[in-house]
C-alpha cells in the first residue's frame, strides 16, 4: 500500500516535470508541421464514431486510406455527392497529404463539374451550368484550404493556378499562383515561365509580361522554348517593341 | 561408490577459504533470464499470430487498389507502416501483460528469486526479453515492408519505362526519379524508430501495471484504456493548462489524464512522414529521448512495486 502510494506520488511529480517537456516537443511537432489534425467534436461529427475512434488510437492515415478507396470506388459510381463528403472526411484526417487536396480538387472542379453540364436529368441549361459553377468553387475551396494547411510546398499553387487557367480562363489569379509557386522550395522549372505566360494573355498587363519573358529569354538557350518565343514575338508586335530591341 | 573411493573424492575442510562473494549486480544473471524470457516469448502461439497478421496486411497493402502510382505508394506505406505500429504495440502489451502473473501462476518466479537473483535484475531481464522480441518483430516486418515496396517501385518503374520509351531522355529520367522519390524515403527510418520506442513505452507501462495486477485480463484492459487516455493527454493537457473555464471536477480531471498518462500522440509521427514532412534531427532526438525517459521511468516503477510485492 505504502508502496502504491510511493509509486503514485513519483507520476505526480514525473508529470509535473514532464509537463513543459511535452508541451515544448508538441509546439515543435506543430512548428514543422506534424500533428496537423485536432482531436475535437468538430472531427467527431465529421467521421463518425468508429473512424473517430481509429483516429484517435494513432491509426488516420489507415482510416484516410480507407476512405478514399470509397471515394475512387464512389468516383466510379459517379456519386458525386458522396464523394465530395469523403473526401472532407479524408482531407480533415490528413491535411498534410497533398494528393488527397489535389485529387479532390481535380474531381469536383473537372470530373463532377463536366457531369452536371452533361446532367441529362437537368433540361434547364442555366441550371445545369450553376452546378457546374458550384463545382469549381468546390474544387477551389479544396486547393485554398490545402494551401493553407500546406503553404511552404508549391504543388497546390500550381494545381489551383491550373484551376484559374482552365475553369474560370482568369489569367491574372493563375498568373499569381504560378508566381507564388515558383517562389518556393521545390517548385517545377516551369513554373516562372507559365506565370509570364498567363500574364501575357492578361488585358493591360502585356509590358510586365514582356519583361517577364524577356528576362527568361536571356538566361540562356534552355528557357528558349517555343511557346516562349511565339508569346515574346507576338507582345514584341503589341508593344511596337524597335527592331534593334527585339529577339532574332 | 566405495567409502574409500568417496574419502578421495573429498576435500579437506579449510577454514580460510571464503566462499565465491555474491554480486549485487550481475550481467550474465540478467541475459540469462532475458534469453529464457525470449525463448518463452517465442514459444507463444500469440507472437506468430500476431506476427503473420502483420506480415499478412503488409503484403495484402499491395493489391488494395490499383491507382497513381504516387497514391498506391501512399496507400502502402500507410497501411504497411500502420500494421508495424499497431501489431508492434499489440505485441507489446499482450506479451507484457502475461509475464509476471504466469510466473506466479507457474511458480517459476519462485524458483528464480530463492535463488540469489535480486528482483531488480529479474524485472530488468524480463523487460529486455520483450523489448528483444519487439525489436525482431519490428526488424521482421519492416523487412517484409521494404521487400513489398522495392518490388512495387521496380515494377512502376519498367511500366514508366515502356510508356515513356519514345519520350526525350531527360524527360524520361525525370519521371523515374519521381517514381523513386515516391517509393522508398530515408525519412521513413526515424519514423519507424519512433514506432518501436513507442511499443518500448507501452511495455515498460504494461511491465508497471502487471506489478499490482491482479491478472492478464486486467492488465489489459487498464492497458487499452490507457492506450486511448494516452491519445487524448495532449488536447487533455492543453485544455487545462490554457483554457480557464470548466468545472471544478472537470480540471481535476483534466490535470489527472496531463499529469499521471504518457502523451501517446507524441510518437505518432510516422502519418505525416509518408505525406512528405520531413523529420529534423531536434525533433527526432528530442521525440525519441521522451520515449526513453518514459520507458526507464515505468520500469524503475515496476521495480519498486515489484520489491513490496509479496510472493
Amino acid at each position: 500500500m505504502t508502496r502504491g502510494l510511493i509509486a503514485l506520488a513519483v507520476l505526480i511529480l514525473m508529470g509535473l516535470l514532464k509537463l513543459p517537456v511535452e508541451r515544448d516537443l508538441a509546439a515543435l511537432h506543430r512548428q514543422e508541421h506534424f500533428r496537423g489534425v485536432e482531436f475535437n467534436l468538430d472531427l467527431r461529427e465529421q467521421l463518425g464514431q468508429l473512424g473517430f475512434m481509429a483516429a484517435l488510437s494513432g491509426f488516420r492515415a489507415i482510416v484516410a486510406d480507407g476512405l478514399f478507396i470509397q471515394a475512387h470506388a464512389a468516383w466510379e459510381d459517379t456519386q458525386w455527392g458522396r464523394m465530395l463528403l469523403l473526401f472532407r472526411q479524408i482531407t480533415t484526417l490528413q491535411p498534410r497529404v497533398l494528393l488527397f487536396w489535389d485529387t479532390a480538387a481535380w474531381h469536383m472542379a473537372w470530373n463532377a463539374s463536366v457531369a452536371a453540364m452533361n446532367d441529362t436529368k437537368q433540361p434547364r441549361q442555366a441550371l445545369r451550368v450553376k452546378a457546374q459553377r458550384e463545382y469549381f468553387a468546390i474544387g477551389k475551396e479544396f486547393l485554398e484550404r490545402g494551401i493553407k494547411n500546406n503553404p511552404d510546398r508549391p504543388e497546390l499553387y500550381e494545381a489551383l493556378a491550373r484551376l484559374y487557367k482552365e475553369k474560370y480562363k482568369d489569367h491574372e489569379r493563375s498568373a499569381e499562383y504560378y508566381a507564388k509557386a515558383a517562389t518556393l522550395p521545390g517548385a517545377a522549372p516551369w513554373d516562372r515561365r507559365f506565370s509570364a505566360y498567363e500574364l501575357s494573355s492578361c488585358e493591360g498587363r502585356e509590358r510586365e509580361a514582356y519583361d517577364r519573358l524577356r528576362s527568361l529569354y536571356d538566361e540562356g538557350e534552355k528557357e528558349r522554348l517555343p511557346t516562349l518565343i511565339k508569346r515574346l514575338k507576338l507582345l514584341e508586335d503589341k508593344l511596337a517593341i524597335p527592331q534593334d530591341q527585339r529577339i532574332p | 561408490m566405495t567409502d574409500s573411493q568417496t574419502a578421495s573424492t573429498l576435500q579437506p575442510f579449510n577454514g580460510s577459504t571464503t566462499p565465491e562473494r555474491h554480486r549485487a549486480f550481475s550481467l550474465s544473471r540478467i541475459l540469462a533470464i532475458t534469453s529464457t524470457t525470449l525463448t518463452e516469448l517465442t514459444r507463444l502461439k500469440v507472437f506468430y499470430v500476431l506476427l503473420v497478421f502483420g506480415l499478412l496486411l503488409i503484403g495484402s497493402s499491395i493489391f488494395m487498389a490499383q491507382f497513381s502510382f504516387q497514391q498506391e505508394f501512399q496507400i502502402l506505406k500507410d497501411v504497411s507502416l500502420g500494421a508495424i505500429s499497431m501489431f508492434t504495440s499489440l505485441l507489446a502489451i499482450v506479451a507484457t501483460s502475461r509475464m509476471l502473473p504466469r510466473d506466479i501462476e507457474d511458480r517459476t518466479v519462485y524458483t528464480i528469486l530463492a535463488k540469489p537473483v535480486p528482483r531488480f535484475e529479474y524485472v530488468v531481464g524480463k523487460i529486455a526479453g520483450v523489448l528483444l522480441l519487439l525489436a525482431i518483430s519490428t526488424l521482421i516486418m519492416v523487412a517484409a515492408f521494404l521487400a513489398v515496396l522495392y518490388m512495387r517501385e521496380q515494377a512502376v518503374l519498367q511500366v514508366t519505362a515502356k510508356q515513356m520509351a519514345s519520350a526525350p531522355p531527360d524527360q524520361l529520367a525525370d519521371a523515374l526519379r519521381a517514381v523513386r522519390a515516391s517509393a522508398i524515403n530515408v525519412n521513413l527510418a526515424p519514423g519507424i524508430i519512433i514506432i518501436f520506442l513507442k511499443a518500448c513505452l507501452l511495455t515498460a507501462l504494461t511491465l508497471f501495471v502487471s506489478t499490482f495486477a491482479t491478472s492478464t485480463i486486467f492488465t489489459i484492459v487498464v492497458m487499452v484504456f490507457i492506450y486511448f487516455i494516452g491519445h487524448l493527454e495532449a488536447t487533455a493537457r492543453e485544455y487545462w493548462l490554457t483554457v480557464h473555464g470548466g468545472g471544478l471536477v472537470t480540471r481535476v480531471c483534466l490535470a489527472i489524464v496531463a499529469l499521471l498518462f504518457p502523451d501517446l500522440q507524441a510518437f505518432n509521427l510516422v502519418d505525416d512522414i509518408v505525406a512528405g514532412t520531413a523529420i529534423s534531427i531536434a525533433v527526432f532526438t528530442k521525440t525519441a529521448l521522451l520515449g526513453i525517459f518514459y520507458t526507464v521511468i515505468y520500469t524503475l516503477l515496476a521495480v519498486f512495486v515489484f520489491y513490496g510485492k509479496e510472493l
